[in-house]
């Protein structure tokens, strides 16, 4: 019953942040509502037992991903949206079928899932374990997102440098 | 006890409203933010999937997602900064040619 009541709470959260971050018009409240939801998928780790998922999501989604989203907001100065108008075709389409498409979604989720139900605790999530998974058997794939990392820093390096004085003569 | 359908519903719900703000903001920044909304709801349910079936793997499939989200953002916020020095606007409508 606890695990029910925090689950919905978090999830409550989750789904009031993604909502704001959809209403809001100025992109710093959109993501600070980010940030809520982030958070709140945190909590929602800790009750599936992935304890070390939960402290990454924190620490690098929540921290550093988003930081960089607010730096670059507050870089540019952002201001409000300007909102353009969109074809009434696609509300008159799109608002149905989404409607029709999530619905059916949850309906088979809802009664043709073997419903076994996920347990607080059930599978712990120690970093020793995932440790042994990662360095062990996901031991290319995880060398190859270093490779991965490496070419994203070389390339916000090149792309977000300032063009050099003789290019600038030219344009 | 919750069950796993649960989750899956709340991740639906989360990849959906990444998808609407995806399709209906007009701020590039707001955009992204709704690619990563996307993206954290892919990893809700590779959470639950890992805890119902009690399999490690999703947790560690969650990193990589961690990885490709946070390499994704340095370089798309890198490639904003480039756009609004070149044509001093955030709103995509106005970002429809190519070359200036």
């Amino acid at each position: 019953m606890l695990h029910l009541t925090l689950f919905l709470v978090f999830g409550a959260v989750c789904l009031a942040g993604a909502i704001n971050l959809l209403v809001q018009r100025h992109p710093i409240n959109s993501a600070l509502s980010l940030v809520a939801v982030m958070a709140a998928l945190a909590g929602e780790y800790l009750l599936l037992g992935a304890e070390f998922v939960g402290a990454v999501q924190v620490i690098v989604y929540a921290g550093a991903i988003m930081v960089l989203f607010v730096f670059v907001i507050m870089l540019l100065n952002a201001g409000e949206e300007e909102r353009t108008r969109g074809s009434h075709i696609a509300l008159l389409i799109g608002v149905p079928g989404m409607l029709t498409g999530s619905l059916l979604i949850a309906w088979v989720l809802l009664h043709h899932s073997g419903t076994e139900a996920v347990g607080i605790g059930a599978l712990p999530g120690p970093p020793k374990a995932l440790a042994q998974l990662l360095f062990h058997d996901f031991l290319l794939p995880f060398e190859v997102t270093s490779i991965l990392i490496l070419i994203a820093i070389l390339g916000s390096v090149v792309l977000a440098a300032k063009p050099e004085p003789s290019q600038e003569k030219e344009n | 006890m919750v069950p796993l359908h649960y989750y899956l519903v709340l991740s639906g719900i989360l990849f959906a409203c990444g998808v609407t703000g995806f399709l209906i903001k007009r701020n590039i920044i707001t955009i992204f933010m709704s690619i990563e909304l996307m993206l954290n709801g892919v990893n809700l349910s590779f959470v639950a999937f890992a805890a119902h079936w009690h399999a490690l793997s999703g947790q560690v499939f969650v990193f990589f997602v961690m990885v490709v989200a946070a390499a994704e953002a340095a370089v798309g916020l890198a490639i904003i900064i480039a756009v609004y020095r070149t044509r001093e606007t955030l709103n995509v409508d106005k970002v429809n040619l190519l070359k200036l």
